[in-house]
C-alpha cells in the first residue's frame, strides 16, 4: 500500500517533468536554424512557394505558438512523436524498432557493471589498506579516466583484429541464424561493446560499493551478527549486501542519463543497430524530429528507471518514506 | 587511510607534470613538420596534430567548466542562502537538467547551434553545471546558519555581500575538488563530440583525430590508440590532482574509518 501512495505521490512530477521537456524539444526544434517548412520542402525536392505553404499548413506551423505548444504536447501524451523528414516513417515506429537492440546493451551493460563493480567494491574494502584495495582502486580510477570510444577501439584491436575473437561490427552475422544460434550470434557480438560500455561505469559503482560497505561494516549490528557466531560469508550476505546496496541502486538510476549517452557513442562505434545511432544518423541528416524523439524517448526511460529505483529501495528498506 | 592520501597528494604533483600543460610552452609545430609519430591519412603530422589537439581540448575543458561552474555556484549559492520558495523552485530546475539524458542533450545542443567552438563549451557547460549547483547548495545552506553570518548581517552587510564575501570562500574547497573533476569530464565529452564529427571542423582535437582515423583503423591503429593515450593520461592526471586537492583541502571527508566504539 505504502509503495502505491509513494507512485501516486511522483506522480504529478514526473508528468510535471516530462512536460517540461516536451517543452523544451519543441523549443529546441524552433531553434533550430532554418525554417522547419523550408527544410521539409527542400529534402522533397520541390521548393516553390505554394509547396512551403501547403507544408506549412500541413504541419502546423502557421498557426498561433501556443496552439502549437499545446498539439505538441497532445501528440506527445499520446505516443505520437512525429514523422522523419526523411523516411516519411513514424518516429515512434522506428525508435520501437531499435529500442530492443539498445535496452539489450544498456542492460547488460548495466548488470555487468554493477555486479562486477560491487564484488570489487566489497573485495576492496574487505582488504582495505592492502595491496588488492589498492589495484582495484587504481583500475577503477584507470577506467574512468578513459574515453569510451578509445576503449571501444582499443578492445577491437585487440580482441578483433589481433586475436579475432569477437566480431567487431554489427548485432548479429550477415547470414541470419535461427533460434538458439541466433541467440548466441547476438551475445557473441555483444561482448565487446557491452563491455566497453560497462568498464567506464563500473569505476562509480567500485568506489561506491567500497565506501558504503565499509560504512555498514562498522556499524553495531554487523558487530552482534559476528557475535551470534555468523560466518563471515553469511554476514557478508546476509547484512553488509543487502545494506549496502541502496546508495548503489540509487546511483544506478541516476546514472542512467549517462550510460544512454555513452550507448550512443558505442553504438557509432560498434554499428549496434540501437536508438543510438538511430539518433545520430538523423542529426547527420538534421532530422530533427527524430533525434527530439529519441531525446525524448531516452528521458521517459531515464524517468521510469528512477522511479523504479526509488520503489526498489523502498521494498529493500522499509524505513524510508515511513 | 592517511597513507592512501599522503600517497595520493604525492602522486599528484609527481602525475601533472606529465599533464599536457607542459607541451604548451613549445612554439607550435607546423603540420607537416617532423614525422616523428607519424602522419594520418592526408599526410599531415601526428605530433603536431598530438599538440595542437591538447592545447584545443584543454581549452575547451577549462573554458566550458568555468562556465559550469559560474552557473552551478550562482545557481546553488541563491538556493542554499535564501532557502525556502526559491530553492524548492532552483532544484527542480536542477533536477531537470539531471534527468535529461547529459551526452544526448549535448548533442542536441550542437546540433541546434551552429557547430563550433562556442556552442560545444556552451553544450558542455550546460551539461555539467548541476552537480556543483547541488553541492554549492548543501555548503551554503550548512555555512548559512553560522555564527558569523549572524555577526555580518548584524553589521549591516547585505545580501550579496554576505554570500560573497563571508560564505563563499568557506563554501570553496570542495567546489575546487568538483571542479577539477569536471575539467576531466568536460574533456571527455568533448572528445566524444568531436570523434563524432559534432565539434568545430576547424579545429583539431584528439577526439577529431580518432574520429577521422576510423576508416584506416585497421592499418594505421597508431593514429586512433595515441591520441586516445593522450586523452587518457590528460584525465588521469586530472582526476589524481582532484584526488590530491581533495583529500588535502578536507582531510575529515569521506576518512572512510570505522567510527571508533
Amino acid at each position: 500500500m505504502r509503495l502505491f501512495t509513494a507512485f501516486v505521490a511522483w506522480l504529478p512530477r514526473a508528468l510535471l517533468t516530462l512536460a517540461a521537456i516536451g517543452l523544451m524539444n519543441f523549443t529546441l526544434v524552433r531553434l533550430a536554424p532554418g525554417d522547419p517548412a523550408a527544410v521539409i520542402a527542400g529534402e522533397s525536392g520541390a521548393a516553390d512557394g505554394a509547396f512551403i505553404e501547403k507544408i506549412r499548413a500541413d504541419y502546423g506551423l502557421d498557426q498561433p505558438i501556443q496552439v502549437q505548444v499545446a498539439s505538441y504536447l497532445t501528440r506527445l501524451a499520446r505516443g505520437d512523436l512525429g514523422v522523419s523528414y526523411r523516411s516519411n516513417l513514424p518516429v515512434s515506429q522506428m525508435i520501437a524498432q531499435r529500442l530492443p537492440a539498445t535496452l539489450i546493451l544498456t542492460g547488460t551493460a548495466l548488470i555487468f557493471a554493477i555486479v562486477v563493480g560491487t564484488m570489487l567494491g566489497i573485495a576492496s574494502s574487505r582488504a582495505r589498506g592492502g595491496w588488492l584495495d589498492l589495484a582495484i582502486g587504481s583500475f577503477a580510477m584507470l577506467c574512468y579516466a578513459m574515453p569510451v570510444f578509445w576503449v571501444g577501439l582499443l578492445l577491437v584491436l585487440v580482441f578483433s583484429v589481433a586475436l579475432g575473437w569477437f566480431p567487431a561490427f554489427g548485432m548479429a552475422s550477415l547470414v541470419p541464424k535461427q533460434g538458439l544460434a541466433y541467440l548466441v550470434d547476438v551475445m557473441h557480438h555483444l561482448v565487446l561493446p557491452a563491455l566497453t560500455l560497462a568498464l567506464l561505469h563500473m569505476a562509480v559503482y567500485v568506489r561506491l560499493a567500497r565506501s558504503s560497505s565499509l560504512e555498514v561494516m562498522g556499524k553495531d549490528f554487523i558487530r552482534t551478527a559476528h557475535a551470534k557466531g555468523l560466518t563471515d560469508g553469511q554476514v557478508l550476505r546476509g547484512h553488509v549486501l543487502r545494506n549496502a546496496m541502496l546508495p548503489i541502486v540509487t546511483m544506478a538510476g541516476l546514472q542512467l542519463g549517462h550510460l544512454m549517452g555513452g550507448a550512443i557513442v558505442i553504438e557509432t562505434v560498434f554499428a549496434w543497430p540501437g536508438i543510438g545511432r538511430l539518433a545520430f544518423d538523423a542529426l547527420l541528416q538534421r532530422d530533427y524530429s527524430v533525434i527530439l524523439g529519441v531525446f525524448f524517448v531516452s528521458s521517459v526511460m531515464v524517468v521510469l528507471a528512477n522511479l523504479v529505483t526509488d520503489l526498489a529501495l523502498r521494498i529493500v528498506d522499509p524505513r524510508i518514506g515511513r | 587511510m592517511l597513507s592512501l592520501i599522503a600517497l595520493v597528494a604525492l602522486l599528484a604533483p609527481w602525475i601533472a607534470p606529465h599533464d599536457p600543460w607542459a607541451l604548451l610552452g613549445q612554439p607550435l609545430a607546423p603540420p607537416g613538420g617532423d614525422f616523428a609519430l607519424g602522419t594520418d591519412m592526408l599526410g599531415r603530422d601526428l605530433l603536431s596534430g598530438l599538440i595542437h589537439g591538447a592545447r584545443v581540448s584543454l581549452l575547451i575543458g577549462l573554458a566550458s567548466s568555468t562556465c559550469a561552474l559560474l552557473i552551478g555556484v550562482g545557481v546553488g549559492a541563491l538556493a542554499g542562502y535564501f532557502g525556502g520558495i526559491v530553492d524548492r523552485v532552483l532544484m527542480r530546475f536542477t533536477e531537470f537538467f539531471q534527468v535529461i539524458p547529459a551526452f544526448l542533450f549535448a548533442i542536441l545542443l550542437v546540433a541546434i547551434m551552429r557547430p563550433g567552438l562556442k556552442s560545444v563549451i556552451i553544450a558542455v557547460a550546460l551539461v555539467t553545471w548541476p552537480p556543483v549547483a547541488r553541492l554549492v547548495r548543501s555548503e551554503f545552506l550548512v555555512l548559512r546558519s553560522r555564527e558569523f553570518v549572524e555577526a555580518a548581517r548584524s553589521l549591516g552587510l547585505g545580501h550579496w555581500q554576505i554570500m560573497v564575501r563571508e560564505i563563499l570562500p568557506n563554501a570553496l574547497p570542495p567546489v575546487i575538488a568538483v571542479g577539477s573533476l569536471m575539467v576531466a569530464t568536460a574533456i571527455l565529452t568533448e572528445s566524444s563530440l568531436s570523434f563524432l564529427g559534432l565539434a568545430d571542423p576547424n579545429l583539431i582535437s584528439w577526439g577529431y583525430i580518432i574520429g577521422s582515423s576510423r576508416s584506416v583503423f585497421r592499418d594505421a591503429w597508431w593514429l586512433s590508440v595515441l591520441p586516445g593515450l593522450c586523452l587518457f593520461i590528460t584525465v588521469l592526471s586530472i582526476n589524481l590532482l582532484a584526488d590530491g586537492l581533495g583529500d588535502a583541502g578536507n582531510p575529515l571527508l569521506r576518512s572512510g574509518r570505522d567510527t571508533a566504539a
